[in-house]
Order: C-alpha cells, then sequence, then structure tokens
C-alpha cells in the first residue's frame, strides 16, 4: 500500500521555508551556491535558486552533482549503476555550499557527495538541505535544512516525484 | 555486456550506445582540476602487451588510473615472456596474483579469447593479430558521433590494408552495427574477399568516392610488417590511395578525416592533410581514454557471477 505524504501544495511550501532558513542561517545569499545531487536534487535545487531569487532579487549558482562513481557499493549489483551529468560551471573554493537531496536516508549517498564536492574545490562549508528526512542513518549525518520528517520502516519505499520528471510533484511512502 | 571485451561482434547497437553514454560522463571527469575518481578504488588491472605499443598502453593506463584502479604494466622484453614463460603460465601467475582485469595486446589473433579459458578476471582485447581491436572501433565511433552528432546513415570509407588491419575490421562491424554506410578502399590485394559479408561495399577508386563522403577513415601501411609485396611500391600506394590536399578538396566540406595513428606522413596523408581542422587524430585520443575508463567502468563495476 502507499501513501501520499506531502502534496504539491506541502512541496512548494517547504521549499518556500527552506529558502527562508539558508538565507537567515547564511547571513544572505552572497556566498551561497546550491548543488542538486542527480537525479531528484537538481530539480529540487533550480527551485530553491528560484525562491531565493524571488526573496531576495539575487541569483544563486546552482550545479548538478552525480555521486555514482563514489558510491561504496560499486561492484555490488549486476550491472554497474548508470552514470549522470555532472555540470558545476563555477569554483565551489571558499563559498558555503548547499547540498540538495530529494531523501534522505542511510546518510551514504550524502557521504559520497561531500568526497566528490571535495575533489572539485574547497568549500568553506557545506550544508544539507533534504526534502524528505526518513531516518534510519547509518553514518554520523545530519540535515541542516528539512522539509519533512517522515517515520518509515526500514524496508519502505519513500520516492519524491517533481512536475519536470515525474508529471507532478509528490511525496509517496510505499511501505513495503 | 558480456563479462570481456574481445570483438565488436559481441556488442548490439545498445550496449554500443550505453558505452558511448558512459564514456561522455568520462570526457567531463577529464574537464577537471583533479580528473580521479574513486570508482575502482582496490582493483587490479594488468597491462599484458606481447606487441609494443606505446600509445594503446598508456592510454588503458590512464584510464584505469583515473579511476583509482591499481596499474601493472606486464611487458614481455625483460620479463618472464622473455625467458620462454607460455601465455597461460603467464596468465596463471597473474590470476594467482589476483589480476581483475587483463588488458591483452597479442600478434596472433584469437589469444584473448584463448585468455578468457584461464582466468577468472575481465579480458579486454586491445589488438589481436590480424583479427580485432575494438577499443579502438569503439573511440572512433564516440569521436565521430561526437563530430557529426550520429552514427546512422553516415557514409564512411576505410583506405588501405584492410586486409592486415583490425583497426578495419573492428571498426566495420562497428559502424555496421550502429547502421553506417561503410566502403572499403583499397587496391584489390589488400581488401580481403570476404568483406563483403560484414554487410560493407567495397571499391578501388578513392577519387570517385571521396565526393560522397562524411568521414574518411585511413589506415596506417604498415611499413614494418613487411607487407609491400601486396603493392608495387609505397609512392605508388601513396599517388593512388594518399590523402593529399588535391584529394580533401573533393571531400564535402563537413566531411572529416581520421587515422588510427602513428600516421606516415606522406604515406597514406600529406603532413598539410593531417594538420588541417578536419582531422580531428587529437580528438581520437583524447576520447580513447574517456572510452577506456568507461569499458573498465562497465566491466569491472559490475558485480556477480563467478566466470
Amino acid at each position: 500500500m502507499s501513501a501520499e505524504v506531502m502534496d504539491a501544495s506541502d512541496i512548494r511550501r517547504a521549499l518556500t521555508r527552506i529558502a527562508h532558513e539558508i538565507l537567515e542561517r547564511n547571513g544572505g545569499p552572497e556566498e551561497v551556491v546550491l548543488v542538486g545531487i542527480a537525479q531528484r536534487g537538481d530539480e529540487l535545487a533550480r527551485r530553491l535558486a528560484e525562491r531565493i531569487r524571488e526573496i531576495e532579487g539575487v541569483e544563486v549558482p546552482v550545479g548538478v552533482l552525480d555521486i555514482t562513481l563514489y558510491r561504496d557499493d560499486i561492484g555490488m549489483s549486476a550491472e554497474a549503476p548508470e552514470l549522470h551529468e555532472t555540470r558545476i560551471p563555477f569554483d565551489v573554493s571558499e563559498r558555503t555550499v548547499v547540498l540538495v537531496d530529494d531523501v534522505l536516508f542511510t546518510g551514504r549517498t550524502v557521504r559520497a557527495a561531500m568526497d566528490a564536492l571535495t575533489d572539485l574545490g574547497r568549500p568553506r562549508r557545506i550544508q544539507l538541505a533534504v526534502l524528505v528526512d526518513r531516518g534510519h542513518r547509518e553514518l554520523p549525518i545530519r540535515p541542516d535544512f528539512v522539509g519533512k520528517n517522515v517515520p518509515t520502516g526500514r524496508r519502505a519505499q519513500v520516492r519524491v516525484l517533481v512536475e519536470e520528471v515525474d508529471g507532478r510533484d509528490a511525496v509517496v511512502v510505499q511501505e513495503a | 555486456m558480456n563479462r570481456h571485451l574481445l570483438s565488436m561482434r559481441d556488442l548490439s547497437a545498445e550496449d554500443v550506445v550505453r558505452i558511448l553514454d558512459t564514456a561522455e560522463s568520462f570526457r567531463e571527469v577529464g574537464t577537471r582540476v583533479i580528473k580521479k575518481v574513486p570508482a575502482l578504488r582496490g582493483r587490479t588491472v594488468v597491462n599484458l602487451f606481447y606487441e609494443n605499443s606505446t600509445r594503446t598502453r598508456i592510454s588503458f593506463e590512464l584510464a584505469a588510473k583515473r579511476l583509482s584502479a591499481d596499474v601493472i604494466n606486464f611487458s614481455t622484453t625483460g620479463s618472464s615472456v622473455a625467458k620462454g614463460e607460455s601465455l597461460k603460465d603467464t596468465a596463471l601467475t597473474l590470476q594467482a596474483m589476483g589480476a581483475d582485469a587483463i588488458v591483452i595486446r597479442h600478434a596472433s589473433s584469437g589469444a584473448p579469447h584463448r585468455l578468457t579459458t584461464w582466468v577468472r578476471g575481465h579480458v579486454l582485447n586491445a589488438g589481436d593479430g590480424t583479427h580485432e581491436h575494438p577499443t579502438q572501433a569503439l573511440l572512433d565511433l564516440y569521436t565521430l558521433r561526437e563530430r557529426l552528432g550520429r552514427l546512422e546513415g553516415l557514409r564512411v570509407a576505410i583506405v588501405g590494408d584492410v586486409l592486415h588491419s583490425r583497426v578495419a575490421r573492428s571498426l566495420s562491424f562497428g559502424l555496421v552495427t550502429m547502421g553506417s554506410e561503410v566502403t572499403l578502399v583499397g587496391p584489390p590485394t589488400l581488401i580481403p574477399p570476404e568483406a563483403l559479408a560484414w554487410g560493407v561495399q567495397i571499391d578501388h577508386d578513392l577519387d570517385a568516392v571521396l565526393p560522397k563522403l562524411d568521414v574518411c577513415y585511413l589506415l596506417r601501411v604498415q611499413t614494418e610488417r613487411q607487407r609491400l609485396e601486396y603493392v608495387p611500391s609505397i609512392r605508388e600506394y601513396a599517388r593512388r590511395y594518399g590523402l593529399t590536399s588535391a584529394r580533401v578538396a573533393m571531400l564535402p566540406d563537413e566531411a572529416i578525416v581520421m587515422h588510427p595513428g602513428p600516421m606516415n606522413r606522406g604515406v597514406e596523408i600529406d603532413s598539410d592533410v593531417a594538420d588541417l581542422p578536419r582531422s580531428v587524430m587529437e580528438a581520437q585520443v583524447t576520447n580513447g581514454i574517456a572510452v577506456r575508463m568507461a569499458l573498465l567502468y562497465l566491466l569491472l563495476g559490475a558485480g556477480g557471477e563467478e566466470g
């Protein structure tokens, strides 16, 4: 069985709040760059940048990061994991990089993302924004900005749907 | 995809697209300040080269290193092979040392295939006799797709000593799989009679073919292999099949010139022609690293079944 835990307006409000929190925490948008983790995080990062532009009138740079080559489970599935685009057309050094992902689960993706990011430069600090925190961490990682905490079973599936890819905005939990 | 890369004939169009798309991602890695990713950390790749080939070996070495694999270069001079060790014993030794992949170049056609029966690791054919050279074909396909935007319907001439060329065989198979129209061009003595069965055309008159091409692919005249008895003389060959400035003028404006290297300037290609913007040899070399990274990643990054 599956349940919709966020609809389009829930997601919109959550992203607006996160945009405000990012600005508040960092004293404005000047040092901030957003890096979305492929494949849903990049869309969320673009939307956060849009909100920040509406609030502050400033364009913050947005990049997309594919962490596949930094995963700790390469060689453990039948096929090599598919690669996606990495496009970070700015220097991350001395900036505050806000990593953006759809769902925070074990924390392994974020660990890989931090390694990938530090190979690209030396950010002044890295922060983490996620739309959904579903718990079950396996690494000492905690988000700075959370859209919604969604308690789930270990084996449940949490899917974030975004208009541009999936045709609608929603967060759906499928219990195993 | 198979566990090994032995022949372009083993790859479907879908496999080729997957390899080229993966290579595209690795091109981006090659533009970074730190051109290295941890994907194959802890894996061991052995370069086992029974023929000298500095460029192919270096390309594979760089590809493996950029994926963080450990690389061992096993060349045959000054090694146990020079002391008379058989391919099988060498293979078993490498196996015992835990080689996850073996990149082999060998003068005998079929040697990579034999190797797969002795080792558990992945085998990549880096050129075997007059049989195949699949990684060269794949980097050529990548370069073609990058420059011309497609492979389907491309009109490609492969010019020169097709008979002894593993590059020509692998590239023909790959191009035909991807829906390109291939014409083999050269003197009758250097075109293998069975080539028509590959799904290609054959022509002996380069000047007649040039105006209808998207790609003119020149093969190296292998002067060192004493194959000169197949043509009256090198000069005669160059006069009829060398790509001169006059011949380049017969190509359509958009057509590109390719060569697997190393070039014999003044024989199969004039020096001026080699340096034209439409000659994409440098791109071929750069793309070769990305394509070999993609192959190592796709083969070694897959887990599962014991071979």
